[in-house]
């Protein structure tokens, strides 16, 4: 069964039509790529599924749940994690905090009370070792590299163990080294049973991870299927060549 | 590490020093009205308190979440006028008995910081301190023209006691500006140690981020909105009953809005210490100005020149400075192998 399910979703900005009626699905316990030139509405698309802004016209399902219009706070707490393009982390807090801050907690008392904060702390850290990046712990987040940034905060945002994560540019300006490492995380946070989605520009990285990607041009889903049968698409040639 | 033992014993060293500073503070504090108990020690010491707790409530909204509100004297007046009005037309009588319905103005102003929260948080930056400032002069245009209620420009008369003659009077006014200001240090501090107040401290940092990682961003930062009216409106109430008079212009004063936000600059931004440290410099140093050149009005002169100094060499207020200033010291202290290490480590993270 499809864990996300978007039908006829459609955004326009003024007399830009970014989202033209676009339809995909992401089955669970996938890695799902979104491709397609710059300007198809990759990042539209994901700001309409995580809440960022309202649809004009169309669905989103997450677990057969209807979604669309939500806030992106219901909607993180339902279970869709992000992240951003370029690495959005709080700077002014230390990496660790920045941790801490997607931790759910319900109730009033438990956001006043602080007894849980041993607890969360040791799964933080621990997230933090499995991405290599525990040494920085205490260290704020403006004095973090571009890389340690890239993995905080998808560190950061598996810490309310989100089903779904979209992913915006994970391989976007970090050097081959650090992009396998990162690679290598998705792909073992994946066995654990985080589904993915994730926008890219880097086609290596893409055809090796996803299991399964979606092509976008002009707002429309023009492709989907394995990453080879959709490097083979003709449509999908024409879309990126231009011819 | 080598150097983790001689760190955590000064680190020991340092939390034992703050809490013996905090404890003498304390007790100065209590008994200042015993050892300097002339009228005129005593009156600067009430506003200095009051600014203490205005400064420390007004950081839980603009010092958490970055949202500078300069409008915070309209919880300030609206507390002293509600509190005033609420005296009179209970027929309340002066004395000690007043003292215990300072929280039903707060209560007051907890509606009133709702309403006003849920329109201005819908704006951000610029736009939010404008709202801020305008609901301010609203507020003091009513006070002004709802003549029947407030008395308009004539004023609002308030209960006071004769029996707190000559040296005493300041004194329970004194000692309920202390409980209040406690009060906001105390929320002010649980704040900034619960989720909560992560919360809005991510808020302050990238507030789009935070609502992607799940922060009900428009629930916290009215509650914080809200926390922080509540606290300046209940000062507001002993103010009032301490001036006994009340005039819209004086109450709703633009000044004590931006004194506190100066104060809290001056001291450090969201920290909790911070705020109580701008006040205990700035508001002595303001009426002794005052004091010293009349009603000449020449110690706004003196605030904006302050202002400039802290835009200018303290950006980030006294307490940050003097803490990073602190921590240079002890990570040099602590000999030259934890920094290497510390800076080999961060290299080799760094390049992956």
């Amino acid at each position: 069964m499809s864990l996300l399910e978007v039908k006829d979703l459609s955004k326009r900005f003024g007399g830009v039509v970014a989202v033209d009626s676009c339809s995909l699905t992401v089955p669970a316990g996938t890695i799902t790529g979104l491709i397609g030139p710059n300007g198809s509405g990759k990042t539209t698309v994901f700001n309409l599924v995580t809440g960022f802004i309202a649809p004009d016209g169309g669905e989103v399902h997450f677990k057969a749940r209807s979604i669309a219009g939500m806030g992106p706070d219901r909607i993180y707490a339902l279970g869709i994690g992000r992240t951003f393009q370029l690495a959005r982390i709080f700077p002014r807090l230390t990496a660790l905090e920045n941790m801490l801050v997607p931790v759910r907690r319900a109730g009033l008392k438990a956001l006043l009370s602080r007894g849980a904060w041993g607890h969360e702390k040791e799964r933080a850290m621990e997230m933090l070792a499995f991405m290599d990046i525990s040494q920085v712990a205490g260290t704020l987040g403006g004095a973090l590299s571009y890389g340690q940034r890239k993995l905080l905060e998808l560190a950061a945002v598996m810490m309310a163990g989100p089903e779904l994560v979209l992913l915006d540019e994970p391989a976007g300006g970090v050097n081959p080294a650090l992009l396998e490492r990162i690679a290598e995380r998705i792909r073992e946070l994946n066995r654990q049973g985080t589904t993915f989605l994730l926008v890219e520009h880097n086609m290596g990285f893409v055809m090796n991870l996803c299991h399964e990607v979606v092509v976008l041009h002009q707002g429309r889903a023009i492709a989907k299927g394995n990453p080879r049968e959709v490097r083979e698409n003709p449509a999908v040639l024409d879309a990126y060549l231009g011819t | 590490m080598s150097g983790t033992p001689t760190i955590a014993i000064r680190a020991g060293r340092l939390a034992a020093l703050k809490g013996l500073g905090l404890v003498l503070v304390g007790i100065l504090a209590l008994i200042l009205p015993l050892i300097a108990p002339d009228p005129a020690t005593t009156g600067m010491a009430v506003f200095t308190v009051m600014y203490v707790g205005l400064a420390s409530a007004w950081n839980i909204m603009g010092g958490y979440t970055g949202y500078i509100s300069l409008g915070h004297a309209a919880f300030f007046g609206f507390g002293a006028y509600s509190f005033g009005l609420l005296l009179n037309h209970l027929n309340v009588a002066p004395g000690y008995l007043p003292f215990v319905l300072v929280p039903v103005a707060g209560l007051l102003t907890a509606v009133l910081a709702v309403g006003i929260g849920w329109v201005a948080l819908r704006t951000r930056a610029a736009t939010f301190v404008i709202v801020t400032i305008a609901f301010m002069f609203m507020l003091q245009l009513l006070g002004e023209n709802l003549v029947k209620l407030t008395g308009g420009g004539a004023g609002l008369a308030l209960p006071y006691s004769h029996d707190w003659g000559g040296g005493f009077f300041n004194v329970p006014y004194y000692y309920a500006m202390l409980v209040l200001a406690v009060l906001a240090l105390v929320i002010s501090w649980s704040i900034r140690r619960s989720k909560f107040g992560l919360g809005l401290l991510a808020i302050r940092d990238d507030e789009d981020k935070a609502l992607a990682v799940g922060v009900p961003t428009r629930s916290f930062k009215l509650t914080a909105f809200v926390i922080s009216a509540v606290l300046v409106g209940m000062i507001g109430a002993v103010y009032g009953y301490y001036v006994t008079y009340l005039y819209p212009q004086f109450a709703f004063d633009p000044l004590i809005g931006i004194s506190m936000v100066l104060m809290a600059f001056l001291g450090g931004l969201g920290t909790v210490s911070g705020p109580v440290i701008g006040a205990l410099l700035l508001e002595p140093a303001q009426m002794e100005f005052a004091y010293r050149f009349g009603a000449s009005r020449l110690y706004l002169v003196f605030y904006s020149a302050v202002f400039l100094i802290v835009i200018l060499l303290l950006p980030r207020g006294i307490v940050p400075s003097v803490a990073d200033l602190v921590h240079r010291w002890r990570r040099g202290a602590a000999g030259p192998t934890t920094t290497a290490r510390g800076s080999r480590e961060a290299v080799k993270a760094a390049s992956p």
